[in-house]
C-alpha cells in the first residue's frame, strides 16, 4: 500500500504484470474512488466549466464526454479533466493530486457565474472495470445496455438496483467503463464484479498496472508529462483544446503557444536494451542535452523497455536516435509512434 | 542453501562463505518487494569490491536497486543465467539465483552481518 494524495492505495493486488496483461486480455478491475468528482448545477453550470477548461463544454451534447484541460492564465495545465454532461447537470472527474487546487480555482472564478459546485467525492465511490471482457462482466448488474453505449458517454442508470452512474470511459488504453455508485455500495459493488469476473480472467488491479497501461497507450500522467509549466499543446493535447470556441481562462497563452514553432514536443520512446529510463533521466545528441524522460516503465506487452519525455522541437521526429542517461551510463533510444499501444 | 545458514546485509544480500569464497545473493523478501524483476546487472568477472560497495543493480517495473558486497575481494564468478532468466531470481533467490561469488580478502568481515533471526527482524520493521 502506498500513499498517494492522502489515499491508501495499493500498488498491486498479485503483480504489475499480472494485473496488466489481465486487463489487455481478459479484465481488470481498479477502485479509482480517489478521483475528484465535481458536480455542477443550475442555469450557468456549462458557462462556468467552458470558462474553466480548454474544451468547448457548451458544444456537449447529454451522455457526452470530453476530455480537458484546465489552464491559468499563463497557460500551464493545473489539471487534465473529463467533463461529463447529465440531462440537468454537469460532472468534472479531477486527479487527485489536484483536486483541493482545483476546487479552489473554481472557487475563484465562479462568482460571475449562477451555479452550485458540489465535490462529491467522499460520497460517492468509482470502480474502472477495464480490458475485452469488461462489458460482459458488468452488463448484467447494470440497467442499460453496455454494447450500445458510444465510446466516451455517459449515463444515469441503475447499478445493483439502485441510482448510479456508467460511462464508456478508462485510463487504460482498453475498452471498459467507468462506474460511479454511493459510497454506501463500495464494498458491494467491488464484490460483486470481482465474483462475477472471477471465471473470466478478472483480476483487482492496482495503482502499478494503471501506470504501466496509461504509459501503453501514450495518455499523459499529472506531475510527469503534465504540470504548470506545460501548456496544452507542448504536450500534445490539443485535441482537447477549443480555440475557436468560447473564452477560457490562459486562452491567449494557449493559442501563443500553439503558434511557437519552437516549443519542446512530447515523444515516445524506445530503449535499447531492458533498464528503464525513468522520470528526470536527461537526454543527449552526443554531447548535447535534448530534454528529459517525464515517465518510463518496462512495456508488458511490447516487451521492451519504453519512456514518453518532451525534447526540443527539431528532434521530435520519429527514427531520431538520442541517448539516456540512466544513472550515469548511457542507453540508446528511438523516438517511436505515440501510442506504443493500440488496441485492435 | 539453507536460509538459516547464511548471514545477511541490511540491505537484503545473503552471503555463504565456503572455503574463503564468499556466494552473495538478495533474499527473497528483497525479490518480492520488488516483483516483476525485468533486468539484472552484474559485475565482471576480476573486479575487485569492498565491503559495503554496490556491484551491481537489479530493476523491476516498479523500482531499481543496488545491491551491495557483504566482503572486500575479488570477483571470481558471476551468474550469469540470470541475464536472461530472471525468474531464477525469482523462483530461487537462495540457490539457483544467486549472484556473484567473490575471493574473500578478509572472511571475518561476514561476523559483522545479521544472522537469520535477526534479519526476520529487520524485514519485519521494514515490511511496517
Amino acid at each position: 500500500m502506498v500513499d498517494f494524495a492522502g489515499w491508501d492505495m495499493p500498488v498491486q493486488y498479485s503483480t504489475i504484470i499480472d494485473e496488466h496483461n489481465a486487463v489487455r486480455q481478459a479484465a481488470g478491475l481498479l477502485d479509482i474512488a480517489h478521483m475528484g468528482r465535481l458536480y455542477f448545477r443550475g442555469p450557468d453550470a456549462a458557462a462556468l466549466l467552458d470558462y474553466v477548461v480548454t474544451n468547448d463544454v457548451t458544444a456537449l451534447e447529454v451522455g457526452q464526454v470530453r476530455y480537458a484541460l484546465v489552464t491559468n492564465e499563463a497557460g500551464g495545465i493545473l489539471d487534465d479533466v473529463l467533463v461529463y454532461r447529465f440531462p440537468d447537470h454537469y460532472l468534472l472527474v479531477v486527479n487527485a493530486s489536484n483536486r483541493e487546487k482545483i476546487v479552489d480555482w473554481i472557487a475563484q472564478h465562479r462568482e460571475k457565474f449562477d451555479v452550485e459546485v458540489d465535490d462529491a467525492t467522499f460520497r460517492h465511490f468509482m470502480v474502472a472495470i477495464q480490458g475485452p471482457l469488461a462489458g460482459e462482466i458488468l452488463s448484467t448488474h447494470v440497467e442499460t445496455d453496455l454494447v450500445a453505449m458510444g465510446y466516451y458517454t455517459a449515463l444515469e442508470t441503475k447499478v445493483l438496483g439502485q441510482p448510479g452512474c456508467v460511462s464508456r470511459t478508462g485510463y487504460t488504453g482498453e475498452d471498459g467503463f467507468e462506474v460511479i455508485v454511493d459510497v454506501e455500495r463500495a464494498v458491494e459493488l467491488w464484490e460483486t464484479l470481482i465474483a462475477a469476473g472471477a471465471g473470466r480472467g478478472l483480476l483487482p488491479a492496482g495503482l502499478g498496472c494503471r501506470d504501466t497501461l496509461r504509459l501503453e497507450a501514450a495518455m499523459p500522467l499529472y506531475g510527469h508529462e503534465l504540470s504548470e509549466e506545460i501548456d496544452p499543446y507542448t504536450a500534445g493535447l490539443g485535441f482537447g483544446v477549443k480555440l475557436q470556441a468560447g473564452d477560457f481562462i490562459g486562452k491567449s497563452a494557449v493559442a501563443a503557444a500553439k503558434a511557437n514553432p519552437n516549443r519542446r514536443k512530447r515523444v515516445g520512446l524506445e530503449l535499447e536494451g531492458r533498464r528503464i529510463a525513468r522520470e528526470g533521466a536527461e537526454l543527449f545528441v552526443g554531447d548535447t542535452p535534448a530534454g528529459e524522460v517525464t515517465s518510463g516503465t518496462f512495456s508488458p506487452t511490447l516487451q521492451k523497455s519504453i519512456a514518453m519525455g518532451y525534447v526540443d522541437a527539431p528532434l521530435a521526429a520519429v527514427g531520431t536516435a538520442l541517448e539516456v542517461d540512466i544513472r550515469g551510463k548511457r542507453a540508446p533510444a528511438i523516438v517511436v509512434p505515440l501510442p506504443f499501444y493500440r488496441r485492435s | 542453501m539453507d536460509p538459516a545458514s547464511l548471514k545477511y546485509q541490511k540491505t537484503h544480500e545473503w552471503a555463504h562463505l565456503d572455503d574463503g569464497v564468499v556466494t552473495v545473493g538478495i533474499t527473497d523478501f528483497a525479490v518480492a518487494q520488488l516483483t516483476d524483476l525485468v533486468y539484472i546487472e552484474l559485475p565482471e568477472v576480476g573486479r575487485t569490491v569492498s565491503a559495503g560497495e554496490s556491484f551491481g543493480e537489479v530493476e523491476s517495473v516498479k523500482a531499481v536497486r543496488d545491491w551491495y558486497s557483504p566482503v572486500s575481494g575479488e570477483v571470481v564468478e558471476v551468474n550469469s543465467d540470470l541475464e536472461n532468466r530472471l525468474e531464477i531470481l525469482s523462483d530461487d533467490a537462495f540457490g539457483a539465483g544467486w549472484i556473484a561469488k567473490i575471493k574473500a580478502s578478509d572472511p571475518g568481515q561476514l561476523d559483522r552481518l545479521l544472522d537469520k533471526a535477526a534479519y526476520d527482524k529487520h524485514c519485519e520493521s521494514e515490511a511496517h
